[in-house]
């Protein structure tokens, strides 16, 4: 607990430091991953992340030190060169996009890891840390590294603010924006380069095995909470940020501990729970809204069925108890018991020793549910020529979800009605 | 019946355009009058769509050229507006209603600049114009065809440009937006406007146009509505493939050869 403490109140000059570079690194690579993701070029990252491995190593080997800017070229170099493999490979042979990632992933990676080894087993002493790369070490964000990979950072969401406007029409409609005379390739370019550079300073903190996911979960989560595209931006920075913060967190307290694996596992905690309860799209939201449908369709129902009792007579308000309400339909006792209950709290019927009366609130809601039903068995036999005997199964739905609008575009188109086809009243 | 004009707003010399080497449109000659609302017929795969995205620039060409206003494309795109086909796009984008058709000004603003108060005054004038403007903060992943329809339409007035090339605007949508549509492109044809919609529905086409190009692959007519679609036009369009010419093409591409030599 005092490591929490110690590490949040920033006292420390390197925990500043860390918690500076984490939060810059993560949010921007998190801001450029929304383009990507839009663009539905998402895998492209992946490859790109890993293709940066023998960028580093080569640069290492060729300068013999660990200077972030020799470093970062290196890894810019192979980068952009995993990406014009897999165009040359897309437009010069039959192989489709997906399975050139896949290749060109895998050499640059193998070529990477083989390279690294080569290094370690070199006795060059400058080599320790290296491997830090493979999955990312955010304790190692100080002194001239810090500085580097943020201004680097910074510059990657200044870029994508300026082009803002267009990076999003290239996502959008990247036909239109040629006609208008859009340098569509240099955007792309811009693109791509920005993803690579994401993927460059990423790698720092994250390591680039799984470099990918903080380009794209960020974006993906986020795109479930919004439907504005700098909302989403702020959104994915956001997450990414906490997640980077909360790997540099882990770094501090557990050195020995890769910190990419914690960003990583933090932000796809961020995604699971952003796909569970965003509103309207999460499944949770999903599954309440099953449900509530469900009552809905159970109470009314039950209004209709004891408004149906009523009928022969025109005596609505009488009680009926629930042997009564399960001769004419058949629904487990247990469900009426609760529907009724449910209606009752809300004052739709009252209780009357052992049976249930309507109120007044209760027939009119009932008597509009057999209204509906009659009336779209109605329509249905008169506008799609259906045989009566086939339309009451249909009406039991939709005489659920009718709007008063539809109800009284219905009324008009049938001429306001006075039997439905099974010559009951409508009422 | 291939009717040249003089003056014309656009000419189309010599085109032949090719996917994978396989030319889909051979040798097109046209020239089309100002202040025209034309129809590009012809059955599925005759390369209606190919020939409006060769002459905006979206297809590079095997051979030929175009021109238009008499000058060569790039010279001209602020006064070209061009209305995709509906499906070319992902609808399910964070994007607004409004933020679509503001990008109808971005031609116009360049680059950096964020869009201005005329240029959002002139968005919400287009969203009007196609009937929508009760849509504006709608998501676009929630409108139906017709709707979508009606805002690509929009994007493209808001250009406020000279000539409109529709790639299907009246494909899946409905009645009552086919018929402001075409209301609104007669207007825009009166005002001097030229408009070349890509259509496939014969039977309107004598009502809606009144000057059709006929396409099968190659070009078997262009000229006024009532010149060109006749019977034998109509035969000479639709009756059969002409398959010499597509096994050709496919030859071209099987063997890797240029459709031109050297």
């Amino acid at each position: 607990m005092s490591d929490f403490t110690e590490f949040f109140s920033f006292t420390d000059a390197n925990v500043r430091f860390v918690a500076i570079g984490s939060v810059l690194l993560a949010s921007s690579s998190a801001v450029v991953g929304c383009f990507t993701l839009l663009r539905k070029r998402a895998l492209v990252g992946d490859a790109v992340a890993h293709a940066v491995l023998p960028g580093v190593c080569l640069a290492f080997m060729l300068s013999g030190t660990k200077n972030p800017l020799v470093l970062l070229l290196g890894a810019f170099i192979t980068g952009w060169l995993s990406l014009i493999v897999i165009d040359f490979i897309t437009s010069r042979s039959r192989i489709k996009e997906d399975t050139a990632i896949g290749l060109v992933l895998s050499v640059f990676f193998g070529i990477g890891i083989l390279l690294l080894t080569s290094i370690q087993h070199s006795g060059n002493a400058a080599q320790s840390g290296l491997d830090k790369f493979l999955f990312g070490n955010a304790a190692a964000l100080i002194g001239e590294d810090l500085i580097v990979f943020s201004v680097v950072a910074l510059l990657l969401l200044v870029c994508t603010v300026v082009f803002y406007k267009e990076l999003m029409l290239l996502c959008f409609d990247e036909a239109y924006a040629r006609t208008i005379g859009y340098p569509v390739r240099a955007l792309e370019l811009l693109l791509t380069t920005l993803t690579v550079f994401a993927v460059v300073v990423g790698i720092q903190a994250v390591g680039v095995v799984l470099m990918a996911a903080m380009l794209i979960t960020p974006a993906a989560a986020a795109r479930f909470w919004t439907e504005n595209l700098r909302l989403m931006l702020v959104l994915a920075a956001l997450m990414g940020a906490f997640s980077g913060l909360a790997g540099a967190y882990v770094s501090y307290t557990a050195p020995s501990m890769p910190t990419g694996p914690w960003i990583v596992l933090i932000i796809s905690m961020i995604a699971i729970s952003s796909f569970a309860f965003a509103p309207g799209k999460g499944w949770v939201s999903r599954i309440w809204k099953q449900r509530r449908n469900k009552a809905r369709v159970l109470e009314e129902n039950l209004l209709k069925l004891m408004y149906q009792l009523g009928e022969p007579n025109q005596d609505y308000y009488s009680s009926r108890n629930v042997t009564d309400i399960m001769e004419r339909r058949q629904i487990p006792k247990s469900e009426i018991s609760k529907g009724l209950r449910k209606l009752k709290r809300e004052g739709y019927v009252v209780k009357d020793k052992n049976a249930w009366v309507l109120t007044r609130q209760g027939q009119t809601r009932g008597m509009r549910v057999v209204r509906l039903h009659r009336l779209w068995e109605l329509y249905l036999t008169q506008f799609l020529e259906l045989a009566s005997d086939h339309v009451h199964e249909d009406a039991e739905t939709i005489e659920h979800i009718i709007t008063p609008e539809l109800e009284q575009k219905l009324m008009q188109e049938l001429q306001y009605p006075v039997l439905d086809p099974h010559n009951n009243k409508i009422p | 019946m291939i009717l040249q004009v003089e003056n014309p707003v656009v000419e189309v010399h010599d085109l032949t355009v090719s996917y994978d080497r396989k030319p889909v449109l051979w040798g097109v000659d046209l020239t089309l009058p100002a202040g025209s609302l034309v129809g590009v017929i012809g059955p599925n795969g005759a390369g209606k769509s190919t020939l409006i995205k060769a002459i905006m620039g979206l297809l590079p060409a095997s051979s030929g050229y175009i021109r238009i206003f008499d000058q060569p494309l790039k010279e001209v795109r602020k006064r070209i507006s061009y209305v995709p086909q509906r499906e070319s796009v992902d609808w399910d984008f964070p994007a607004s209603v409004f933020d679509v058709v503001l990008m109808g000004r971005y031609g116009k603003l360049g680059f950096f600049n964020r869009p201005r108060r005329a240029d959002k005054d002139a968005a919400m004038e287009a969203l009007e114009k196609v009937g929508m403007q009760a849509f504006t903060d709608r998501q676009i992943s929630q409108l139906s065809g017709g709707q979508q329809q009606r805002v690509f339409l929009a994007r493209a007035l808001a250009q406020n440009a000279d000539i409109y090339f529709m790639d299907e605007p009246f494909a899946g949508v409905d009645i009552a937006t086919e018929t402001a549509i075409i209301e609104l492109l007669r207007h825009m044809r009166d005002e001097g406007k030229t408009v070349v919609v890509v259509h496939h529905d014969l039977q309107s086409a004598t009502a809606y146009f009144n000057w059709v190009i006929l396409l099968n692959m190659r070009l078997v007519a262009s000229g006024p509505t009532d010149q060109v679609l006749t019977q034998e036009m109509l035969e000479k369009t639709y009756g059969g493939k002409l398959t010499v010419l597509s096994k050709v093409g496919d030859l071209l591409r099987k063997q890797e050869f240029p459709s031109r030599e050297a």
